[in-house]
């Protein structure tokens, strides 16, 4: 019988831990793809983030390291510095980019680190339980702004690859959503050429994907597609940012 | 080889690169600074990196990466800055990486002040970070000790798969000693199949990781690091002893303090009394096995740090209560005299102490 589809080499069979309707899974699918497709997954080092994906180091089917909350970019700059021929990526969450580890990620964008960044914005924390993330919506309710959040209290969201396309050292950033096929497809496009940047020895590399959170929305995963499409969307713009080519 | 005159923080690096330290994360912090300094020209001429991290927090976990990965890889700093390092020290060692950490110590708390202290006893031997976990902790008391311990340190830290930390108070760092770097140390590390090299497709992958959230394998892995512990209790001691057997009072110091009470001791036995010195050379383990040859009969033991008393406690723990001990100690920045050591010693030995 011929097989038309399975789970990628990337991935381990270790089965995913996240919830229904959460969109890591189909990242984690796309970048192990991306890994595979390139043929350098026995020559990939990954690093895992704190926060949901914290147990990424059992699912992607490469070597692993898992950093504490928000280091991931500095230990990856260690890893690459050690191994320049080896692909280096970082997985991490909105907290912890964007907030505990904003420093790290601006500094390894600033050296034009060669390694390549999938940055999951939900806008919330969700391993700790649903709290307000710096990438939390005007008006969200998170167990930490129940009220929703608000500009004069908490300020604006951050808009993170508006932030580093800033930076000389970034060579490609792009910003993607994995809400419906066309733009997982769209998704995974970006991804490739983030590796691909790092490949060429180009410099530092980052895609943001846009994702849900029912279990901390409070939204079944349909619903939080269409609040994603409606809210997300609207305020962090998809597109590429920074594109060396 | 010919002594060479060297500062002590240049020192450091240089002996660290004929051990096969090839990568160096640092951070600017007095008085650590030329080492970093000293690595960044240095190291590019052996093949090796050196590396400005944005922090202190980024150096030690590019630290984390670069050992992770099989690389020999160091960092260093001082007191305010090795206290940020302490959520990478923990993880470091509970992934059972190696890799060598100095402090050249500056007078705390807070940020303190530049001139040299011992104020980091505590910081050092019961972990600034959380859990369970040691340090393999040197306190040299030379610039040619302190040489002889870094180059020989890597192979220590590989060994027992623990880090190992190099404490200097600010002398350390700053002064010029000569040096005699004798035969060059064991480069080649031992094999690291655990290390994240990429599978090449051939084996399962490797996973550097600190998270256990089975509580069941959580308290396995505290009893792997004890058992590790416990040997390096059995193996590692290193004190210099003098005149303990038979002395009246013993004299605890350790780095640079013990250097000035040699002197006191010195004075103290020109005059007739009977003092001798324990100076530990490695802070963890503490030497307790010296602690056992002190004269039975002695009058007490004098605790003498550049802080206001931390090291005293692992004396009182070694004492057992078997001899009275006491403590003097300068801290900021302040030096003590071999006067103000000797003015102890009589003390304890006229029974006014």
């Amino acid at each position: 019988m011929e097989i038309l589809y399975q789970r990628s080499k990337g991935l381990t069979d270790t089965p995913l831990h996240y919830c229904p309707g959460c969109t890591h899974g189909i990242v984690h699918k796309l970048v192990a793809e991306c890994l595979c497709e390139l043929g350098v997954l026995g020559d990939t080092i990954g690093v895992a983030p704190v926060g949901c994906s914290v147990l990424a180091y059992n699912y992607f089917n490469c070597d692993m390291h898992e950093a504490s909350h928000g280091r991931a970019p500095a230990v990856a700059t260690g890893i690459k510095r050690v191994q320049p021929e080896k692909v280096v990526f970082t997985y991490q969450g909105d907290g912890d980019l964007a907030s505990i580890g904003t420093n790290e990620i601006v500094h390894a964008a600033h050296r034009g680190e060669k390694i390549t960044t999938i940055f999951i914005n939900n806008a919330i924390y969700g391993m700790t339980g649903g709290q307000m993330a710096p990438t939390t919506l005007i008006g969200q309710k998170t167990t930490t702004s129940q009220s929703g959040r608000s500009e004069e209290h908490s300020g604006k969201p951050l808009r993170v690859c508006e932030m580093l396309a800033t930076i000389d050292g970034a060579k490609y950033i792009e910003r993607v959503s994995v809400d419906k096929p066309l733009n997982a497809r769209r998704a995974k496009r970006a991804i490739l050429r983030a590796f691909e940047t790092q490949l060429e020895g180009k410099g530092f590399s980052l895609v943001e994907v846009l994702s849900t959170c029912p279990t901390n929305w409070g939204l079944d995963p349909s619903e939080s597609l269409d609040w994603l499409r409606e809210n997300m969307i609207p305020y962090y713009p998809l597109g590429n940012y920074k594109n060396w080519e | 080889m010919a002594k060479v005159l060297m500062k002590g923080n240049e020192a450091i690096g240089e002996a660290a690169i004929r051990a096969g330290c090839r990568y160096f994360f640092g951070y600017p912090i007095t008085p650590q600074t030329e080492l970093p300094e000293y690595m960044s020209v240095r190291l590019p001429q052996v093949g090796g990196v050196f590396l400005q991290a944005e922090s202190e927090i980024g150096a030690i976990n590019m630290v984390y990466g670069a050992s992770g990965s099989g690389a020999r890889a160091m960092t260093a700093s001082s007191s305010p800055g090795i206290a940020l390092k302490q959520e990478g020290i923990s993880y470091i060692c509970a992934a059972r990486l190696p890799c060598v950490i100095v402090n050249i110590v500056r007078g705390g708390p807070g940020l303190g002040g530049i001139q040299p202290a011992q104020s980091d006893y505590f910081q050092a031997t019961r972990g600034g970070g959380n859990g369970d976990y040691r340090l393999l902790v040197f306190a040299p008391a030379s610039l040619q000790e302190t040489i002889e311990i870094v180059e020989g340190s890597f192979e220590l830290s590989e060994k027992y798969r623990v880090p190992v930390l190099i404490v200097g108070d600010g002398m350390i760092g700053q002064m010029m000693e000569p040096i005699d770097f004798g035969e060059a140390p064991m480069q080649e590390s031992p094999e690291k199949s655990w290390a994240t090299t990429g599978t090449g497709g051939s084996r399962e992958p490797n996973i550097i990781n600190s998270l256990y959230l089975d509580p069941a394998m959580l308290e396995q892995v505290n009893i792997s690091l004890d058992h590790t512990y416990k040997e390096i209790e059995a193996n590692e001691q290193r004190a210099e002893e003098i005149g303990i057997q038979d002395a009246d009072v013993v004299v605890v110091a350790y780095g640079m303090t013990a250097r000035i009470a040699k002197k006191a001791i010195e004075e103290s036995q020109a005059e007739g009394y009977k003092v001798g010195l324990i100076r530990p050379i490695t802070l963890w383990p503490y030497p307790f096995a010296s602690f056992e040859k002190i004269n039975p009969n002695a009058k007490g033991i004098l605790c003498v740090e550049m802080s206001m008393g931390q090291m005293i406690d692992d004396v009182k723990i070694a004492a057992n209560g078997r001899w009275k001990t006491s403590f003097y100690g300068r801290a900021g920045g302040m030096v003590p005299e071999p006067d103000e050591i000797k003015n102890e010693i009589i003390k304890i030995i006229k029974g006014e102490s």
